[in-house]
């Protein structure tokens, strides 16, 4: 077990530095952050030249890489270029907005899923089985803007048209402290969210379902006489919901990026809208420090979800 | 094996006394695929889509997608639109032809990148192993680990400072066609090279390898003439899959305007526009191009589950 962790522990190590140097050039090199001053009249020439040098950006790459993630290691991801704020601030107020977002649409998505896996799983080919199957195939080939435009077509703007009570488009000004706004804001990305994501739990579920319903041992339970809801959850559930762990695991941490184009539709103030907002700006501390964390959550995340599989299920030994 | 019995007795008794000649590989996988009937299905959709864009681009001209009428901009569907136009006043009927073939030429050109690079990192990996394997698989673990949408918008970026056009198939393309071709590409080999590189592994302790090594085949010849050919059906259904992958991803970083360029048209980017006017109401923006996607993407979602289970009969049966 010990042996395996440090194994798993120095590949992470190489992982993230490989992560770290490919987000760096690319970031890095893809707008000069100083473009934002270079029509500036209150600038010179000499300003702008004496300003690259003194935030290192006529470094060499590999120095300023260097600079970069020897701060990084203690924390320290910089300033923005655009708004001077630090990365880290920046980074602190938006999270827990996609939080809320996220964590809410996971929650409803993943018990929505088991219901509808579930239920196509024990009314296999019925037409309930048959109309759960092909909802989930048509929103597993969606792209979210489709349901998120149309969620906001309908119950934004025709309500609003036809004088029903209509929810916000996001666009408006709102107290974000203030609970019921908060509601009222969140149920349209929510849905939009729980819609395609609820399509690939539920198919997956069902399949893990069905597996787990033609073993032996509850064909067992079956025949002792139990009851069909004790064998459905206190016998098949139990082990059909071990993959979902590792589902579940390898999720959460990309709960943290958020969901740029849902927020980016509803303007929600979350992760994904501004990495976005600052990525067409070519500020990459941002950027970079927004990918870094990310990254590193889905590296650790991994591990822990492997480890916690071991505890969930004992069969699987890690080696 | 049950669905096997079945086919055979489903084959006319005379038939079957005439053919004695045992069925290929190939052969016994169509057979499977043809039983497969929502791959059918998604068969006949994609060929008649493919037929409406091919007819439709022969009569209606690209210069007329790209007409610019300003009195007549954001009319809702009628006689002379059918689909309505856009905020410039475009014809949204042309727009889906001439943007389908974008969106299909995107999405195939990008995953023959990505699979020639999924496959030699995933081969590459697996037959050297040793350091070789180590680099390449953590290079894989790290682009894995930062969300796909951050990673398209970051290349999209990187590549797409300079922007040229391209004269290719008697059309004059923005450059951006070729940038979101090898974005997508680049951002969509991993999944593939660690199914290659699973393959492989098992493949190469195989008796026939050693066979063909003591006969005094190099390894050129056993990678390209044994291994790849025997991991033929993942890489077919994965690459079928991820064209409906790539279609979507193009849809993704078009529709934040980061992909395709206007004038020319692509499904995506058609959505851009869409998401600006639809608080005005004009849903035809909305509805027609997303529909397209969503059919698309679903009738080769279809064709890939069936390929899965042609290829892989052990996997299970449970659409």
């Amino acid at each position: 077990m010990w042996s395996y962790l440090a194994r798993r522990a120095i590949q992470a190590i190489f992982t993230l530095l490989i992560i770290t140097v490919l987000c760096f050039i690319l970031t890095r090199l893809s707008a000069d952050p100083m473009a934002q001053y270079a029509t500036s009249q209150r600038m010179s020439a000499e300003d702008r030249e004496a300003l690259r040098e003194r935030l290192g950006l006529n470094d060499p790459l590999p120095v300023q890489y260097l600079k970069w993630l020897g701060l990084a290691l203690q924390g320290e991801l910089g300033n923005s270029f655009f708004s001077k704020q630090p990365v880290s601030l920046m980074i602190s107020q938006r999270l827990p907005n996609t939080l809320i977002l996220m964590v809410t649409a996971e929650i409803i998505t993943v018990s929505l899923a088991l219901v509808l896996g579930i239920l196509s799983a024990v009314k296999q080919y019925s037409t309930v089985d048959n109309i759960i199957t092909a909802l989930s195939f048509i929103g597993f080939s969606m792209p979210i803007f489709f349901i998120a435009l149309g969620l906001m077509l309908i119950f934004s703007v025709q309500f609003k048209e036809w004088g029903l009570p209509y929810l916000p488009t996001g666009a408006d000004i709102w107290d974000k402290k203030d609970p019921v706004e908060l509601l009222k804001h969140l149920i349209l990305p929510v849905s939009a969210l729980v819609i395609i994501l609820t399509a690939g739990y539920a198919r997956y579920i069902r399949t893990s379902m069905l597996e787990v319903l033609g073993l032996d041992y509850v064909r067992t339970a079956r025949a002792k006489g139990l009851t069909s809801r004790a064998v459905l959850f206190k016998h098949a559930l139990r082990n059909a919901a071990l993959p979902l762990v590792t589902i579940i695991g390898l999720d959460i941490p990309f709960l943290i990026g958020g969901a740029l184009v849902t927020e980016q539709v509803y303007a929600w103030p979350g992760m994904g809208r501004l990495f976005w907002e600052y990525a067409q700006r070519g500020d990459f501390p941002v950027v970079l420090g927004i990918l870094l964390i990310i990254s590193t959550a889905v590296v650790i995340f991994t591990i822990i979800t492997d480890v916690v599989y071991t505890f969930v299920d004992p069969r699987i030994r890690l080696g | 094996m049950a669905s096997q019995t079945a086919t055979a007795t489903d084959v006319p008794v005379l038939e079957r006394e005439t053919t004695s000649v045992p069925l290929t590989p190939r052969e016994l996988i169509w057979r499977r695929f043809r039983k497969h009937r929502m791959a059918l299905l998604g068969m006949i959709g994609f060929v008649l889509l493919m037929v409406f864009i091919v007819i439709g681009s022969i009569l209606v001209s690209e210069e007329k997608a790209n007409v610019v009428d300003p009195v007549g901009r954001l009319s809702p569907p009628s006689e002379a639109h059918w689909m309505g136009t856009d905020s410039t006043g475009r014809d949204l009927f042309a727009r889906i032809i001439h943007g389908g073939q974008i969106s299909l030429l995107v999405g195939i050109m990008a995953v023959i990148l990505s699979v020639t690079a999924g496959t030699v990192i995933g081969g590459v990996a697996a037959y050297y192993g040793g350091w070789v394997d180590a680099v390449l698989m953590r290079f894989t673990e790290a682009m894995l680990s930062i969300p796909s949408l951050f990673l398209l918008i970051v290349l999209g970026k990187f590549f797409g400072k300079d922007v040229q056009t391209i004269e290719m198939f008697g059309r004059t393309f923005s450059g951006s066609v070729a940038i979101v071709i090898l974005v997508i590409g680049l951002t969509s080999w991993m999944v593939l090279a660690r199914i290659v590189r699973a393959n492989v592994l098992s493949l190469k302790e195989m008796d026939y390898i050693s066979a063909s090594k003591a006969l005094g085949a190099n390894n050129t010849q056993i990678f390209f003439r044994h291994l790849i050919p025997n991991t033929m059906g993942a890489i077919i259904v994965a690459s079928t899959l991820g064209l409906a992958g790539a279609i979507l991803s193009e849809a993704y970083v078009s529709f934040l305007g980061l992909g395709v360029q206007p004038p020319t048209a692509s499904w995506g980017n058609m959505l851009t526009q869409a998401q600006q006017f639809i608080q005005r109401g004009s849903w035809w923006m909305w509805v027609f191009p997303s529909l397209f996607i969503v059919f698309t993407i679903l009738c080769i979602n279809l064709i890939g589950d069936g390929l899965r289970d042609a290829f892989d009969p052990r996997s299970s049966r449970h659409l």
